[in-house]
């Protein structure tokens, strides 16, 4: 589970902020404007942005600050876009990675 | 054009740019963060006197000069390469670019990562990642948890998730194997510390810190260390445990981990599983200058430092002309020492375009650099203070 933080016992509580919706592999999902894609999934409990290119294992974030591109999604139909990094916007459209096929790979056996 | 472009809103980008600006300059700074603040933002730390080191604050008392100041800030801008085009600076950016007379880097510090099997599942990420989601996103990065490597860092990050709520079930050393080295024996993990025992309210590490100087010493503490590890603010310091295999199908489950002895060694294949759904990993911190490299700086390798730093003296000019470092990019060490070093950079940047400044006003702020970092309550490494004097004196006499 990841859950929000609304109150602290050093930091200011966190003011519950405006929703907004956005849709995730075509999920309708809300969150709070402020969010970065990344945390707008964990909220909803979305730990997996996308599956490795030729393992198909599934990813999340690694570093949350841009630097390793674990989290890379595609946004609107541009892909590579950094989910740690990038805030979420009303009726965003965000897709997963999904696992390629490797025709060369093995002689052709994962040719889907 | 601009006088100076800035890369880097952290604390020493901020400061940078109050300090030119406050002596006449036209700058302004490009961070892909979508705000400022850099990794100050998540800083909360307990200083020795009781007060709290709280980054937001601390970032926005920066922010209050930058916003009096009128300096723009271009936040979500990443920078790809810089150049020098007809003595004109020109930055890169995927929002367009910038033409300055002088360059800053102040990109910071990146972690280096510790692989163990299973660290790509969901829910395994860096010790930074989890500070940053806790206290400026203010969402827990799960509900119970560990945390892979024992450093300054990951002993200040625990403290900060327990404080948010979040149950940390332990801290790990790493696996035995080359990438970990030092950092996966007991011995060295309990002396490193022993450095920062005054983060930490307990009594072995309290009572220990004078005693525990020579090998012989070490030895005892590290044989008479509680095999199933010790609470430090409630939380398991397992210096006798080390994580073999992070486990899950599609997230993080569990973690698998072993017996070791002082030396780090494997002991037996006795393993036994905790559940947790989240896991840290702490590798420590090195210098993020990749772009320093693009714009033709010669690098220096310094373990003190934090790794490999762009050569630079300690007035932050490199030996590239118009172009200058300043915080965690020249070597690992605290925001309070990264603010005062963005401090001489922007004075030396104005100075060096024709900017009128009191007399000593740049002794002034070297002096400042040396006494924070004497008094840091977080130093990353003990030999901070001679590596600086030896690297910035080979500079001197080149
Ligand atoms: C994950 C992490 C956690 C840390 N936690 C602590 C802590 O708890 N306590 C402590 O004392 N120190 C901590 N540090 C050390 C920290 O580096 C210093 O305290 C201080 O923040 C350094 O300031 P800086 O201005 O040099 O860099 P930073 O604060 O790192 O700021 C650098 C800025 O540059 C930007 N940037 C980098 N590359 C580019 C690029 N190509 N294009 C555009 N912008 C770019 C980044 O987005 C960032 O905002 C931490 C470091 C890291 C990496
Ligand atoms: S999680 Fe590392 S770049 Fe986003």
């Amino acid at each position: 589970m990841n859950k929000r933080i609304y109150t602290h016992p050093i930091l200011e509580n966190l003011s519950t902020n405006e929703e907004i919706s956005f849709s995730f592999n075509s999920e309708t999902l809300s969150a709070y404007k402020g969010d970065t894609i990344a945390t707008a999934l964990l909220a909803n409990q979305i730990r997996t942005l996308r599956y490795h290119e030729e393992s198909g294992s599934p990813r999340g974030i690694y570093c949350n600050i841009g630097h390793c591109f674990e989290c890379r999604v595609t946004v609107n139909d541009y892909p590579g876009i950094r989910a740690c990094l990038t805030l979420v916007e009303e009726d965003m459209v965000i897709t997963s990675g999904k696992k390629l096929p490797q025709p060369l790979k093995h002689g052709g056996e994962e040719n889907a | 054009m601009l006088d100076a472009m800035i890369i880097g809103a952290g604390p020493a980008g901020l400061s940078a740019a109050i300090s030119a600006a406050q002596h006449g300059l036209h700058v302004e700074i490009v961070d892909e963060y979508y705000q400022p603040g850099g990794r100050l933002l998540g800083q909360l730390h307990q200083e020795p006197d009781g007060e709290w080191w709280n980054g937001i604050e601390e970032t926005e008392k920066l922010l209050e000069q930058i916003e009096s100041l009128h300096i723009t800030i271009h936040c979500s801008t990443s920078v790809y390469d810089l150049q020098k085009v007809n003595k004109k600076w020109v930055t890169y950016t995927d929002q367009g670019n910038w033409e300055s007379q002088a360059v800053l880097i102040a990109t910071g510090a990146t972690e280096s990562p510790t692989p163990i099997p299973g660290w790509t599942l969901p829910g395994v990420m860096s010790i930074g990642a989890a500070q940053v989601l806790t206290n400026v996103q203010r969402i827990q990065p799960g509900e119970r948890g560990v945390v892979i490597g024992v450093n300054v860092l990951s002993f200040a990050i625990a403290r900060e998730l327990q404080l948010a709520g979040v149950d940390v079930a332990g801290m790990l050393l790493p696996p035995p194997h080359l990438l970990s080295k030092s950092e996966g024996v007991p011995q060295e993990v309990l002396s490193s510390l022993l450095r920062f025992s005054h983060l930490a309210p307990s009594v072995l590490m309290h009572r220990g810190a004078p005693f525990v100087k020579g090998r012989l010493a070490k030895n005892l503490v590290t044989a008479f260390y509680p095999e199933k590890g010790m609470g430090v603010w409630g939380i398991p310091l397992q210096l006798r445990r080390t994580a073999l295999e992070i486990k899950g199908k599609n997230q993080v489950e569990g973690i698998r981990v072993a017996k070791v002895n002082r030396k780090g060694e494997l002991r037996n294949a006795i393993t036994h599983d905790i559940d947790v759904d989240f896991v840290c990993i702490a590798g420590g911190l090195s210098p993020l200058a990749e772009l320093a490299a693009i714009a033709g700086c010669k690098f220096i390798h310094e373990d003190a430092l934090g790794g490999y730093v762009p050569v630079h003296n300690e007035k932050m000019e490199t030996a590239v002309s118009g172009l200058y470092v300043a915080g965690n990019i020249t070597g690992i060490e605290s925001a309070k020492v990264a603010i005062s070093q963005g401090t001489i950079a922007g004075l030396v940047i104005a100075k060096s375009l024709g900017a009128r400044m009191i007399n000593g006003k740049i002794n002034e702020a070297l002096q400042e650099v040396e006494s924070r970092r004497a008094a840091a309550t977080i130093q990353f490494h003990p030999h901070v203070i001679s590596s600086r004097e030896s690297l910035y004196k080979t500079k001197k006499t080149q």
